[in-house]
Parts: C-alpha cells; sequence; structure tokens
C-alpha cells in the first residue's frame, strides 16, 4: 500500500477524533464488506467516506457509530477504544439517508430527543433546541409532526437533532440524496457552514464524487471494500494513487488509452494507436524503473487538445452544455477519448478527422497489470 | 343508472345471507325475550312485556355472571398482549437461531382451545397433573377452588392466545424501521427507553386493535369453561356464555337465555364503543 492510500495522519493519536484501525467486516452472510481499513479522522475535519454502491460506506459508517460490530480491528473515538461500548455511550450522531425522524413526534420532540435520553435538565434542553433550531431555521415547525414537513425540512430536523448534543463526530450516510437537485446544492452549502461553524467533525459517507469533492477536507475512496486513496481533493484528482480513483472522480472521467512502451537507450516512450509519444524525463526514468511493459495513460479531457497534434481521432459526437463542449473522439483502435472545451473553441463537428495533443505534464500513467500509478 | 342497479344486485346475496342469519335471529331473540317461558313444557308461552328484562338483569346471578365475565378479561386481556409484545421483542433481534424461538412462541396459534384445555386440565389435574407433582397441591384442587379456578381458567387462555398476540406483535414490530430503532440507539437511548418511546408509540394501532379484539373474544370465550370447570365452583367461572349455554339446554328457558345474549351484545357493544373513544386518543397513525 503506497503512503496515500492509507489513513495515517498522527501517530500517536493525538488531535484524532475517529480512528479505525485494520478494522474488517465479513457479514454472517458470507460477504466481505470491509477489507482490512485504516482511517484516521482529525478533530474539526470533514472526511468524505466515496465509492460506488455496494463498496462498503455504510457499513465502515455504521462500524463507527456502533450500530454493526467490525469483524476484526480496533475503532477509536477520540482516544477511547470503543470496539465494546454501545452505540449509545459512543458520543457520535448520525444523519440517516431516510433521516429516521421519529413520525410520532413533534419536531420539538425529536430534536430534544438525544437530550433527553442522556438525562438533560428540562431549561437546558428548551435553550438547546431554540439554539438548534434557530441554527437551522426550524423554528415555526416545532410542533409539526414529521409527515406535515417537506423533504429539505425533515432534512434539517434531522441535522438539528444531530447537532444539539455536540458530540464528538457527525457520521452522515448520503443526507442529500432524497433533497431534488436544487435544494442538494443550496443545502450542501448550509452544511459547510454549519461544518465550519461548529468546527465539527464530519464522516461523510456519498457516492455523489462532486459532493466529495465540495464538502470534504479530504476524501477517502473505497471500492469493494478496500481504501482506494485518501487526501484532500485536489490532491486526489491530481495524483489519482489508481486506476480506480482515476476514472472514479472528475466528470467526464479521465481518458484512458493503453499504450506499450518503447524504450532506447536516450528516452522512454510510449506507442498509442497511431502516435508514439514521448515521455518527458523523470515519467520515463519511473515508467523504465518499473519496468512494465504495457501502461495505461490517462488525461483529463480538460487537458486533450484539438489542435491538430500528433494523434489522429475522429469525432463521434459533440455534445454542447452552453458553457462548455464535450467532443467525443474515437482513436484508430476504437479507443474513446473525450475532450473538454469551451463552447466557443474551433467548431469540430461529427465525422471530421482531427489530431490530439496531450500536454506531457498532464500525462498520468498506470501499470496496466496492477492499475497502480507509476510514481515519479 | 344501470350500473347502481347493478350494484344493488350484486349486494344483494350478502344481504340475504345477514338478514337470514344475523338481522332476524337478532331481531327474534330480542322478541323472545318478552316471554316468559312455562314451567312445564307444552303450557303456553306468556308475554311479559320488559318484566322479564328487568328480573333477569338485576339478577344475582346474572351480576355474578357479568362480574366473572370482566374479572376474566381482565385477566387475560392485558396480561395476554404484554407477554405477546415482550416475545415479540425478545424475538425480534438478529441473531442466529432466532427462528427456532419464533416457531416456538408462534406455536400455540396451531391449537385449539379444546387442546389448550385438555393439556392445562391434565397438568392441573390433582391426581396426575404437573403442581401435584411438584407438590404445589391445593385444597381443594386449583380447578375446584374458589380462589383459583378463575385465574387457571384465565392462564390457559392466556397460554392459547399467545401464538396469536405474538404472531400480531411481531408483524407490527416488523413494519417499524430498523433506522428508527438505530438512531435511537446513536441518541443515547437504552433498551427500555426505545421500547417507550419508540416501539410502544409506533406499535399503538396494533396494540389498540389487539386490546379491542381481544376483550371481545374474552366476552365470547366458552370452550375451556366447558372444559375446565363448567362454571363452577359454585359459579366462580359462570362467565356470560356459560350462563346462557346452561340456562338454554340445562334449564331449557329460552326467554331467559334470549334475554342474557342480548344482554352479552350490549354489554360487548358498549365495551368496544368506549375503547374506541377512550384509547382511538392515544393511538398514533402514520400517515
Ligand atoms: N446486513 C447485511 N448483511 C449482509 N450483507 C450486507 C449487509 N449490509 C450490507 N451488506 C453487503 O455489504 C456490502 C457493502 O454494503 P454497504 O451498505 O456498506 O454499501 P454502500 O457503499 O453503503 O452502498 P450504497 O452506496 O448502495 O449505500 C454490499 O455488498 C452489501 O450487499
Ligand atoms: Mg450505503
Amino acid at each position: 500500500m503506497t503512503e496515500a492510500a492509507r489513513g495515517d495522519v498522527d501517530v500517536d493519536g493525538a488531535g484524532i477524533a475517529v480512528s479505525l484501525r485494520e478494522v474488517t467486516k465479513t457479514y454472517d452472510n458470507g460477504v466481505m464488506a470491509l477489507g482490512p481499513i485504516d482511517l484516521q479522522v482529525r478533530k474539526g475535519e470533514l472526511v468524505s467516506l466515496l465509492g460506488p454502491s455496494g463498496c462498503g460506506k455504510s457499513t465502515a459508517l455504521r462500524i463507527i457509530a456502533g450500530l454493526e460490530a467490525p469483524t476484526s480491528g480496533t475503532v477509536r473515538i477520540g482516544s477511547r477504544v470503543v470496539n465494546d461500548v454501545e452505540a449509545k455511550d459512543r458520543d457520535v450522531s448520525m444523519v440517516f439517508q431516510t433521516y429516521a425522524l421519529y413520525p410520532h413526534m413533534s419536531v420539538q420532540r425529536n430534536i430534544e430527543f438525544p437530550l433527553k435520553s442522556r438525562g438533560m435538565p428540562r431549561d437546558e434542553r428548551a435553550t438547546r433546541v431554540r439554539e438548534a433550531a434557530r441554527g437551522l431555521g426550524l423554528e415555526g415547525l416545532l410542533d409539526r409532526k414529521p409527515a406535515q414537513l417537506s423533504g429539505g425540512q425533515r432534512q434539517r430536523v434531522a441535522l438539528a437533532r444531530a447537532i444539539v448534543r455536540r458530540p464528538a463526530a457527525f457520521l452522515m450516510d448520503e443526507p442529500l440524496s432524497n433533497l431534488d437537485a436544487k435544494l442538494r446544492v443550496q443545502t450542501r452549502a448550509e452544511l459547510i457552514e454549519l461544518h465550519r461553524r461548529l468546527a465539527a467533525t464530519v464522516v461523510y459517507v456519498t457516492h455523489d464524487q462532486v459532493e466529495a469533492m465540495t464538502m470534504g477536507d479530504r476524501i477517502a475512496i473505497l471500492d469493494r471494500g478496500v481504501l482506494q486513496q485518501i487526501g484532500p481533493p485536489q490532491a486526489v484528482y491530481d495524483e489519482p494513487a489508481n486506476l480506480f480513483v482515476a476514472q472514479f472522480i472528475g466528470s467526464p472521467s479521465m481518458n484512458t488509452i493503453g499504450a506499450r512502451v518503447v524504450a532506447d537507450s536516450e528516452a522512454v516512450a510510449v506507442e498509442l494507436p497511431g502516435a508514439r509519444i514521448m515521455l518527458p524525463a523523470p515519467t520515463g526514468a519511473a515508467v523504465a524503473r518499473a519496468g512494465a511493459d504495457d501502461v495505461v495513460l490517462g488525461v483529463r479531457p480538460e487537458h486533450v487538445r484539438i489542435d491538430g497534434g500528433q494523434l489522429p481521432a475522429t469525432v463521434s459526437v459533440v455534445e454542447s452544455l452552453g458553457h462548455e463542449r464535450h467532443v467525443v473522439c474515437r482513436l484508430d483502435d476504437g479507443t474513446m477519448v473525450i475532450v473538454r472545451e469551451a463552447a466557443d473553441a474551433s467548431p469540430a463537428r461529427a465525422g471530421d478527422a482531427v489530431g490530439l495533443s496531450v500536454p506531457s505534464e498532464h500525462l498520468h500513467v498506470f501499470d496496466a497489470g496492477s492499475g497502480r500509478r507509476v510514481a515519479v | 343508472m344501470r350500473e347502481a342497479g347493478l350494484a344493488y344486485a350484486l349486494v344483494l346475496p350478502s344481504l340475504v345471507v345477514f338478514g337470514a342469519f344475523i338481522f332476524y335471529p337478532f331481531v327474534r331473540n330480542f322478541y323472545l325475550g318478552f316471554f316468559r317461558t312455562p314451567p312445564f313444557p307444552g303450557l303456553p308461552k306468556k308475554g311479559v312485556g320488559l318484566t322479564q328484562y328487568r328480573e333477569v338483569l338485576t339478577s344475582h346471578d346474572f351480576l355474578n355472571s357479568v362480574k366473572v365475565t370482566v374479572l376474566f378479561a381482565v385477566y387475560t386481556v392485558p396480561t395476554g398482549i404484554a407477554a405477546g409484545l415482550g416475545l415479540a421483542v425478545l424475538a425480534h433481534q438478529k441473531l442466529r437461531g432466532i427462528g427456532i424461538y419464533r416457531t416456538i412462541f408462534s406455536s400455540t396459534v396451531a391449537t385449539s382451545v379444546a387442546v389448550a384445555s385438555v393439556i392445562f386440565g391434565t397438568l392441573l389435574n390433582p391426581n396426575v397433573g404437573l403442581l401435584p407433582w411438584l407438590g404445589l397441591q391445593t385444597n381443594p384442587s386449583i380447578l375446584q377452588n374458589p380462589s383459583w379456578a378463575l385465574l387457571a381458567v384465565a392462564i390457559t387462555t392466556i397460554w392459547q392466545n399467545l401464538g396469536l398476540s405474538f404472531i400480531l406483535m411481531s408483524s407490527g414490530l416488523q413494519a417499524i424501521p430498523d433506522e428508527l430503532l438505530e438512531a435511537a440507539q446513536i441518541d443515547g437511548a437504552g433498551a427500555w427507553s426505545r421500547f417507550r418511546n419508540v416501539i410502544v408509540p409506533l406499535l399503538s394501532p396494533t396494540i389498540f386493535f389487539a386490546v379491542v379484539v381481544g376483550s371481545i373474544f374474552a366476552f365470547q370465550s366458552f370452550g375451556q369453561i366447558e372444559l375446565l370447570t363448567q362454571g363452577g365452583p359454585t359459579k366462580h367461572t359462570n362467565v356470560l356464555t356459560y350462563f346462557i349455554y346452561t340456562t338454554l339446554q340445562q334449564q331449557q328457558d329460552d326467554g331467559k337465555a334470549a334475554v342474557l345474549a342480548i344482554a352479552l351484545f350490549g354489554i360487548t357493544l358498549l365495551l368496544t364503543l368506549v375503547q374506541m373513544r377512550l384509547l382511538e386518543r392515544r393511538v398514533f397513525y402514520a400517515r
């Protein structure tokens, strides 16, 4: 495992709010939902857990919450090992995808419930509930039942219920996925504000990469129960640790082109369908060191240019989004390459034969066998 | 218009059935109560108007029977529901092998009143039963004991209804989303608090249904009385249905039996209406 793929940030554990060490989970039915994963979340940090459906995001979150016991490994909240601590005593709060509001309780009583469960005196409870409700614009709704609220309002109540207690960590499992697109963008911004204002530690599960990128101080990408990479969004975008991350992050996703390595005495080049590209010296050296014959080249759509470059291609579809265009091209062997360009760029049309160029500083090289990035 | 005609035509058969088997006997029963049955068969019946209603409904035997019936319901209904709910909550866990317990708990659904009565009759039998064997012998024996007989019948009934109660409560529990209980757990609620603050309120429609239907069942129980105590000792288990039965079958007094039957109907109806009014306000219906 590379340095970047590990969740380590702090060896002695100070300043860590949530930590998973070598945690695995195999369900009773034999499904191995979580490979050994290591994840450290700092105090006040928002970490997005991102990955495709079924990759184990919810499982990881539920293990932190104490709703599911890990098969092996250590879970810490703060510096305390909580493997044997019940969910109710873990000092975390959770926002569920379906909100899980108590349907028989008013908004007021819903928000109050976590305080009441912990035996907080009545007047202190009232103050806290009022504060939380004010912070989320729920003052006028306190007497309503959840059934009398809109989706967005329910979502706020769920948030209010989570923040009212000021726990060590907030766990959120796709809290925005039941909102419509417009409300989702708005609520996303509010969540970020809330996170800043409260300096709250948040583990935020989503399968939406835009959400993960915009919200996370760091994002952790999971695939089939295995942590692929963790780091600040820009770092993950700029230097994906492997092909999975490269293609999962970014929209449209990174173009990948199979290539053969041809090395001679002076330089290392790669042979693509229809062209040969010299690799810049450090990359070339790294590729030579890795000793791979077959590699996969990755290049982001915004980095490919249609400028009569040396890579021959045919335009197959032009998708115009108003502010930008996605030009879908095919290389000689049929490999698809998407070019993202400004709406007013040179008007390529379907059927045109064009030449593409790829700036070598934006070229990512992955080992074709393992999918791992060839580190420079 | 033609559709309405068709609708009436389709309803007609059930109307005929209801009329023949429910409305007519009911009205006829009410009417029978106006006639005193002669002391010797063959003599003409004598119309006495409401006199017989007044006599029967104020008689000591009737009041005793009402008391016994109400006690029987009080013993069986809340306990039966509580036991079913308790077992349902216990069995509502994701544990390996919990299915075996579910099967055991619901097994009494497959036992009839007769089977339950025979089992308990044997267990409580002073000569071959379990209690005497354990040294828990009362004198007179339990089913002949004025202090214990009704309780013994009640326990038999609770046991026999436990399976149904368990299944009813289990299905109610299934309908509560797991996430609500998980949310409560994270909100710091222990098992008891989750039960009180989440499970019971959300189960209240089921519990309400069980109380109403259970009470009606309790007021109409007959088989276990007939098989275990025959209303005795000295009418201590003489519930209304049994009272009606003996009045009709042994005393052949159909006038008095008719009055008792009307009374049972009236009491059951009243009880149901009262429960509907009182309990319904405390029931939470999710929309
Ligand atoms: N209670 C369970 N019993 C058995 N298998 C389970 C259980 N819960 C989840 N799984 C399996 O574990 C794997 C991971 O599930 P998990 O719910 O963590 O995925 P996820 O990343 O949250 O997916 P999604 O984005 O669809 O919510 C899946 O293959 C799922 O089928
Ligand atoms: Mg999930």
